[in-house]
């Protein structure tokens, strides 16, 4: 039942083998002073199978967050990535030679069913670098605070994922004129029978999108397990919620998903976020489903309240992405917003990746150091922000102030 | 799918606990109505998850989130349990 060699296969080995079995590190790490005080001190680093020591956000359904120091890296590594479930039924571990995919529902013409070797050998493979965010990353960030998992910036990482078009796996099943949405489902389920399962639908023109994937492969590895082994949904530009782990079921449906997770959950007030992708037939008078990621960034290289010496180089460095359209430009201010220069920008990945940026300048008086993201549509991040109840597309321009000595 | 999980849901429990094993480790503050949110909040998730949210939910944000655990996740809380429950997590993680 346990596929060991495929799941030791997909944790990356050299960095494992500096680590103790069972790794519980008890180390400092950074975390936004925003957080609420009881979300700072219930943090630890820890480490789950497979993985590095994250922080720990809750044991059970583990949620496990990214210390910030990996985004140094545009590739976020796979046993730093992080973890987020819902529901605490989840498989130990799964047989990827047991392991099916059914394709059906009641707009498909030819239901199926695929093997994990025809998944591979069957359709044509392709790859794409994108960010994996959770819409509730920098939850906990809010003011004032909302109830839910508090997450600090690392619910999000930048993978290159490998595998198949889902419009290719679609084509197969053939999609009748009555489709309106595509379903998934996951392995992983509810505790108990009465929580509604974790399933998603996302509209059938986002499935035919190119970059709507089934993936297989992370950074060149199998999937680990806390990240959806065997096989995962990409719906790259979009956010984490519709990116089924433990994929088992795809159906094309003729009605819309009513169930909890999309008609209640996941959903920002109708009126704002107008940039956002469509999804037609998920709206409500008071809100809609939330769609693609927000420009954002990231500062990695410097923490406000950082203490540097008078006419130090300082390095402003950090990470941008956004919802596919590709970041134009990262601007800077070390003057607290009076004046803005352009940041030098890394190798671009594609549309859908992390971007790398950098800006040096030499500390002098009371530096306060701010950045903003632009995409290629011309959006940027708020200087104030857009407050909805749970939480989402947090994307507020930093203020790191820096104390010269 | 859904009928094997149902059935394999103790199973599944127990070995995802396993694979997490941390939150034994996790303990709240002494108080009346402890006992009744060890006994209904563990079925489905780690306690962990009540200091996480605090101390900024008042005694109506604690009620509606019991609420919201019963009536959309389908929480085992008895109905007499509810109240006890909300006032605990407001004494004891609540905004001051």
């Amino acid at each position: 039942m346990i596929d060991r060699r495929r799941f030791i296969a997909g944790m990356a080995l050299p960095a494992l083998a500096s680590l103790p079995e069972i790794s519980s590190a008890a180390g400092k790490f950074w975390q936004p002073e925003e957080l609420a005080q009881g979300t700072v001190d219930s943090a630890v680093l820890e480490a789950i199978p497979g993985k590095l020591p994250l922080i720990k956000r809750s044991y059970r359904p583990p949620n496990f967050e990214t210390p910030i120091d990996y985004f140094r890296d545009p590739i976020t590594r796979n046993d730093a990535f992080f973890v987020r479930y819902h529901l605490s039924g989840i498989p130990q571990s799964i047989d990827a030679k047991a392991w099916r995919l059914k394709v059906g529902g009641d707009a498909a013409a030819h239901p199926f069913e695929l093997t994990f070797e025809q998944l591979k050998k069957d359709f044509h493979p392709v790859e794409i670098t994108a960010v994996c965010q959770c819409s509730g990353n920098r939850r906990g960030m809010f003011q004032p605070h909302v109830q839910g998992v508090e997450w600090g910036i690392g619910a999000m990482g930048n993978a290159r994922w490998t595998g198949v078009r889902l419009k290719d796996i679609l084509a197969k099943a053939g999609v009748g004129d009555k489709a309106v949405e595509i379903l998934f489902n996951g392995a992983d389920g509810p505790a108990l029978p009465t929580t509604p399962d974790f399933q998603k639908t996302i509209p059938v023109q986002r499935a035919m999108d190119d970059n709507t994937i089934v993936a297989y492969e992370m950074n060149g590895k199998p999937l680990p397990h806390w990240n959806g082994f065997p096989a995962r949904v990409i719906v790259a530009g979009w956010t984490g919620t519709y990116w089924m782990k433990h994929l088992t079921n795809i159906d094309v449906r003729s009605t819309p998903l009513a169930n909890f997770w999309m008609a209640a959950a996941y959903r920002v007030p109708a009126k704002l976020f107008m940039n956002a992708d469509p999804f037609p037939t998920q709206l409500a008078e008071a809100n809609k489903p939330i769609t693609d990621i927000v420009v954002n960034s990231l500062v990695t290289s410097i923490h406000d309240g950082e203490h540097v010496k008078k006419g130090q180089i300082v390095t402003v460095a950090g990470v941008a992405w956004d919802g596919g359209r590709g970041i134009r430009d990262v601007e800077v201010s070390v003057d607290g917003g009076r004046s803005w220069v352009l940041a030098q920008l890394g190798k671009d990945l594609g549309n859908y990746s992390f971007r790398t940026f950098e800006h040096k300048f030499r500390a002098e008086g009371s530096p306060v150091v701010m950045v903003r993201a632009y995409n290629n549509r011309g959006d940027t991040q708020v200087d104030k922000l857009i407050f909805n109840p749970a939480g989402y597309h947090h994307n507020v321009i930093p203020r790191i102030k820096l104390e010269v000595a | 799918m859904k009928k094997i999980l149902a059935l394999a849901s103790v199973a599944m429990l127990a070995a995802a606990t396993l694979a997490v094993a941390g939150e034994d480790k996790v303990k709240l503050k002494d108080g009346p109505g402890l006992d009744k949110v060890r006994n209904d909040c563990i079925a489905c998730h780690s306690l962990d998850y009540i200091p996480l949210n605090s101390p900024f939910l008042d005694a109506k944000g604690w009620e509606a989130t019991v609420t919201k655990m019963q009536k959309a996740y389908g929480a085992p809380i008895k109905p007499e349990d509810a109240a006890p429950i909300a006032q605990y997590l407001a004494e004891n993680y609540g905004k001051k």
